[in-house]
Formats: structure tokens, C-alpha cells, sequence
């Protein structure tokens, strides 16, 4: 079974999910991270595959994302770096990153290498769910590697539906329309979009402003858990990274 | 006319480029755009409303005139579609007028642009003041250090210029920065600069500089008894201007369109813009279409001396055109556009942008019958480049 699958069976609430480009802040310490994260009880990592032109995000993430691209930080550095992992990390792993990097690396070697290094799933924001569903969903699938869907506030209801069926593992509900790093919106109007997702037949985490204990029992509330991404990275950057996992426990 | 082999399908492509490879996030605000802008076109209201604009604003039909002493020098007959002589001195303002009319129907009262040179900045400022619309325009930091008048023109007009300083701080990044506005503000609408972005965007613009060619055909029918040239030669960045140029020709298989692309200090340099050139296959702005990039996927920065072809993709269209073979590609560097904008400027009395120059360039590439009819888009004019022109001068 899909570790991803397995999570959401065994832990089904308060699942905290966080994100930090691969290679940051220091070329070395995507493993040591993945590490840390474990031993403080985090359930699932996304690790960020770093671009040069990551239009979903924030001035936060794409700063760290250009250091450690000049640090020298690639996808076949990554994979190189993942190679033992599941030696060690037992927690679902998933890769996030621009669909140009992926297919640039080849479809099928980034899949086999997904496979061979334990990750679970992707999630790439910028491949379209036709595209991925006419070209690649078979691919995808004899992997074993999830393709983790996103939904917005904006997401029509017809839409929600589509993505509901084609949805595995579980749905990225983005809490606003931002780029990554924002506010965490609080109003009815943004619950009831909560609510709304949370009914649907798969689980889903809540991302995009989380960023302390409160705004992640917030989101919790109305999810399987939620993810932490701009927030755990000023941590890693300050140097305080462990205080900060605790901080959220 | 059919346009069935270079058209646009309904999912975006032009052959295996185009499509909308964006987030979740903007899907909506994509769709919205997707599912009015032919309504909104090919209305009455629009057609009339575009059209008195064009006339009355932006001083259109502009004029195709035939250069004599150009013609002489290069052993042809050569006609310049002058651009250059629109309101704002550029072919953007074709684009803008038409964004904005779309926007005002669709009861956006907010807009967000991006530029690299400015002169899409400035055109979008235009048409916003003229409809007294928000006008929010990105221009990478550096970007906005090298143009200057530019920045200063969109001021005057009431835009605020916001310094995108992500990345390298140019055309690429202020680009990302429009679409990040547009991502946290849905109910705004993104004025694109060219035949760039997800579909519809590469479509739209399109249509909207169509007119070019259209008038193109109506003049060369006077003038020549025949609407269509033996070559059509334009400059392409993201390929607006090329593409409203080549729009009425790509089905008449006997004109020869002739693209051309900025190659900087040489296409083997480094120092480079030459897209279809030296770039593979990727996806770039919501489009899969040709870019430049290292073998990691990581988009590279181009170079060149003209900020309007400073771009690391191209517009799907024209992917589609080069790999089809239906455009020549063709690129010329910095100095070969210095030396053709000095040629134009003293056998003409014609000062054109760089990006034309570049166009103007190809020129020496080609061998031309003496019978041929040779139509090169000067797609702007030369005044926002002076600063360059007179460092050239002053170095001869
Ligand atoms: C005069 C002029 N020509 C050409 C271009 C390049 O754009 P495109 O390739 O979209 O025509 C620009 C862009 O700023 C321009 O100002």
C-alpha cells in the first residue's frame, strides 16, 4: 500500500505536512532535514524540487529556491541524495516541483527514479489534469507514484468533481488565493470552501499560509491536517528549525 | 480563408505547442478569460468599438512604404510596414486597445501588465488612462534602470511601475510577478504583452495584431495589383508582432515568412536571445513551446541589446511555424541591428526601435530576386533607444 494511503488510514486527523526545497539550506541537508523532521514526529515531507521560475510561489520560497539553486542543487542531485532514504525515513515522501524540470529530466527516468528512491508522490502544480490524464496517468500509476491534485477557492463545483475522481493519495486544499507565504484567511465564506472539500471523498491538507500552531489547528479543524511550507523555511534559514517543529507539537 | 494547419485548436495548441500548463491556482481566472474572448471579439460592439480606436486613436491604417533607396541596396523592392508611426510608437498599442476593450466587457477595472523595455508598459498605461482604469505594470528592477523614459512615460500616465527583483530582474521575472499579482487578485485582468502565456492568451494576441497583415494585403493590392509579397520579414521576441504580420499569409504557402531573433553578442556566445535557435522544447509561462534553458530545466537568462527581444521563450505559434518550416528562423546580433537601424536612419530618414533593426538586419541574409516584394514589419520606432544609438555614433 501507497505510504501516503497508509497515513491517512492509520492517523486520520492533525496530520502536519511540511515543505522545504531540496538543498536548503545547505546543498547536503536534504536528508539530515528529512531526518529531523522525522524524529520530531512530522507525518509526511514534500520536498521542493527547486526552479528557477516558480510562479506559485512566494518571495520566500523563491529565494531559498534560488539559494540552493546556486549552491548547485538539481533533480539527478536530488535523486542521488534520496538514494538510501528509505533506509532511514519511513514517513510518505512527496516531490514538489515545476512540470518544466520533470519533463526536461524525462517523464519516465523521473518516474523509475521516484520509484527506486521510496517517493510516494508528486505534486506538480503547473501539469494540467487533462494533460496528466491523456499522457501520463498510466505512466504515474505503474510507478506507484501518486500525482497529489490541488484545489483553490476558485475551483468550480464542476471542476472540484473532475479532480475529486482523478484525486489519489489525498487533495491540496489552498487555503486563499496567494501565492505561497500569505495570511491565512479566517471568514465564513472561507470555511464553508473548507467544508465543502472536507466532503468529499478523499482526505485533504490544508496549505498556503500555515505557519504556527494556531493557524495549523485552524486548519486542522476543517481537514485531515495541514501543511507548513514559508514558515518552517524562515526557520531553516534562522537556524531554528527543531525549536520550530516543536513549537507546533 | 482557412486557417487549418497553423490554427490554434480548441485546447490551445499550435501542433504539440501551446496548451494552458498553469496551477490550479489561476484555472479560473484563465478559464473566465478562455470562455469570453471569441464572444467578445467576433461581437459587433467590440468589432465597432476596436475599429474606431484603431482609426481615430491610434492613427491606423499606418502606412506601407516603399523604400527606394533600401530597395536599391539590397537589389529588390522593399516595403516597410510602418508601425512605428502608431500612437505610442510601437505595434503593442494594437493589442492593448483590444485587451482593454475585452477587459472593460468582462467588468475588470483593475490591470496588470509586465514589460521589458517598456513599450507594452507604456501602451498598456495608454489605454488604461484612456479608460481610466488601475494600471499595475511589472518591469524587472534592472529593467527598469535601462529604460528610463520609459518608466517615466508610464508614470506620467498614471500606472504604477512596481520593480520586479526576483530571479535576474528582466523581462522573464517581471513576467512571473504579473502572474503572481493575478493569482492573489482574480478579479483583475492580466494585459499580456505578446503571443506568450497559456491559450487563450497566444490566440488573442494574435487575432489582435492580425490587423497588420490584414492591412498589409489591402495595401499591396493597391500598390501591386497583388495582395500577397514574395516575404514578409518581422523581429520576434515573444512573437507578437511576427505573428500579426504572418497571420493572413500562414495558408498562402507562396509568401516567404521570415522571423528573426535577437542572437546578442553571437548564438554559440552564451550572450544570446535566439530562442528557436540554440533551445529545446519546454514550458515556459503556462505554454509548452521552445525556451531556453540548461539541461536541468532551469530557464536561462537571454541577452540582448534590444530589451523587446530579451525574452527566453517564444510564443507557441511560432514553435509550431519553425518546426513545421513554414517561418525561417533567422537570427542577427547586436551590432549587425546597430548597423542596419544606422542604415535605415541615413538612406531613409527613418530611426527604427532595435527590435526592428533586427529585422531590418535580415535583410543582408537574404538573396532577393530583383522582382521580389519584400515586406519588412518596422514594429516601432527609434526614440526609446536613443541612448544606445548615440553610444554607437559616438564610438564610430
Ligand atoms: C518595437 C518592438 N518590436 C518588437 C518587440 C518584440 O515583441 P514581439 O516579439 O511580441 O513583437 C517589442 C517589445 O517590446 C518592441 O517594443
Amino acid at each position: 500500500m501507497n505510504r501516503i494511503d497508509q497515513l491517512f488510514q492509520n492517523k486520520g486527523k492533525d496530520i502536519l505536512s511540511i515543505y522545504f526545497p531540496a538543498g536548503y539550506p545547505n546543498l547536503n541537508d536534504t536528508v539530515p532535514n528529512l531526518q529531523l523532521l522525522q524524529d520530531k514526529g512530522v507525518d509526511l515531507v514534500e520536498i521542493g524540487i527547486p526552479f528557477s521560475d516558480p510562479l506559485a510561489d512566494g518571495p520566500v520560497i523563491q529565494i531559498a529556491a534560488k539559494q540552493s539553486l546556486d549552491q548547485g542543487m538539481s533533480l539527478k542531485l536530488l535523486f542521488e541524495q534520496l538514494k538510501d532514504v528509505r533506509r532511514s525515513i519511513t514517513m510518505p515522501l512527496i516531490l514538489m516541483g515545476y512540470w518544466n524540470v520533470v519533463f526536461k529530466y524525462g517523464v519516465d527516468a523521473f518516474l523509475l527514479d521516484c520509484q527506486n528512491c521510496g517517493i510516494d508522490g508528486v505534486i506538480l502544480p503547473d501539469l494540467p489534469l487533462e494533460e496528466y490524464e491523456e499522457e501520463f496517468k498510466a505512466k504515474f500509476e505503474s510507478h506507484g507514484v501518486y500525482n497529489i491534485l490541488l484545489v483553490t477557492p476558485q475551483t468550480t463545483k464542476q471542476r472540484l468533481a473532475k479532480i475529486e475522481k482523478a484525486a489519489k493519495g489525498f487533495l491540496y486544499m489552498v487555503s486563499s488565493s496567494a501565492t505561497t507565504g500569505g495570511a491565512l484567511e479566517q471568514s465564513t465564506e472561507r470555511e464553508d470552501y473548507f467544508k465543502k472539500v472536507a466532503s468529499l471523498d478523499i482526505p485533504s491538507l490544508i496549505g498556503f499560509g500555515i505557519h504556527d500552531k494556531a493557524s495549523f489547528q485552524h486548519a486542522s479543524g476543517f481537514s485531515n491536517g495541514a501543511i507548513i511550507g514559508t514558515a518552517f523555511i524562515k526557520a531553516l534559514a534562522g537556524g531554528t528549525a527543531s525549536e520550530f517543529v516543536d513549537s507546533l507539537l | 480563408m482557412s486557417k487549418n494547419k497553423y490554427a490554434v485548436n480548441e485546447r490551445g495548441y499550435y501542433g504539440r505547442f501551446g496548451g494552458a500548463y498553469i496551477p490550479e491556482l489561476l484555472r479560473a481566472n484563465v478559464d473566465e478569460l478562455r470562455e469570453n474572448y471569441l464572444k467578445i471579439i467576433n461581437s459587433e460592439q467590440f468589432k465597432k468599438d476596436y475599429k474606431r480606436l484603431l482609426d481615430n486613436y491610434v492613427g491606423r491604417p499606418t502606412p506601407l512604404t516603399k523604400v527606394g533607396n533600401l530597395s536599391k541596396r539590397y537589389g529588390t523592392n522593399i516595403y516597410l510596414k510602418r508601425e512605428d508611426l502608431t500612437h505610442t510608437g510601437a505595434h503593442k498599442i494594437n493589442n492593448t486597445i483590444g485587451q482593454i476593450l475585452i477587459a472593460k466587457y468582462m467588468g475588470k477595472n483593475r490591470i496588470i501588465a509586465e514589460t521589458g523595455a517598456g513599450q507594452h508598459g507604456v501602451a498598456t498605461a495608454t489605454v488604461c488612462a484612456l479608460f481610466g482604469l488601475e494600471c499595475i505594470v511589472y518591469m524587472g528592477a534592472l529593467d527598469i534602470e535601462r529604460q528610463a523614459p520609459n518608466v517615466a512615460r508610464m508614470k506620467m500616465l498614471g500606472a504604477k511601475v512596481v520593480p520586479a527583483i526576483s530571479g535576474n530582474q528582466t523581462l522573464k521575472d517581471a513576467t512571473n510577478e504579473a502572474i503572481r499579482d493575478w493569482i492573489a487578485n482574480p478579479n483583475s485582468f492580466y494585459l499580456i504583452g505578446s503571443v506568450v502565456g497559456p491559450h487563450p492568451y497566444p490566440d488573442m494576441v494574435t487575432r489582435l495584431q492580425s490587423i497588420i497583415s490584414k492591412e498589409i494585403r489591402e495595401q499591396l493590392t493597391i500598390e501591386t495589383g497583388n495582395p500577397n509579397p514574395d516575404y514578409v520579414i518581422a523581429c520576434v521576441g515573444g512573437g507578437s508582432n511576427a505573428a500579426g504580420a504572418f497571420y493572413h499569409y500562414l495558408d498562402e504557402e507562396d509568401v516567404k515568412l521570415v522571423a528573426v531573433e535577437a542572437s546578442g553578442l553571437g548564438v554559440n556566445s552564451g550572450e544570446t536571445a535566439a530562442t528557436i535557435t540554440i533551445g529545446d522544447v519546454g514550458f515556459i509561462h503556462g505554454s509548452k513551446t521552445m525556451l531556453m534553458q540548461d539541461e536541468d530545466g532551469q530557464i536561462t537568462e537571454p541577452y540582448s541589446i534590444s530589451a523587446g527581444l530579451d525574452y527566453p521563450g517564444v510564443g507557441p505559434l511560432h514553435a509550431h511555424l519553425a518546426e513545421t518550416g513554414r517561418a525561417q528562423f533567422l537570427s542577427v546580433t547586436d551590432q549587425e541591428a546597430l548597423d542596419a537601424a544606422m542604415i535605415l536612419a541615413q538612406s531613409e530618414g527613418i530611426i527604427p526601435a532595435l527590435e526592428s533593426a533586427h529585422a531590418l538586419a535580415a535583410l543582408e541574409q537574404i538573396r532577393f530576386d530583383k522582382d521580389d516584394v519584400v515586406v519588412v514589419n518596422l514594429s516601432g520606432r527609434g526614440d526609446k533607444d536613443m541612448e544606445t544609438y548615440m553610444k554607437e555614433i559616438n564610438n564610430l
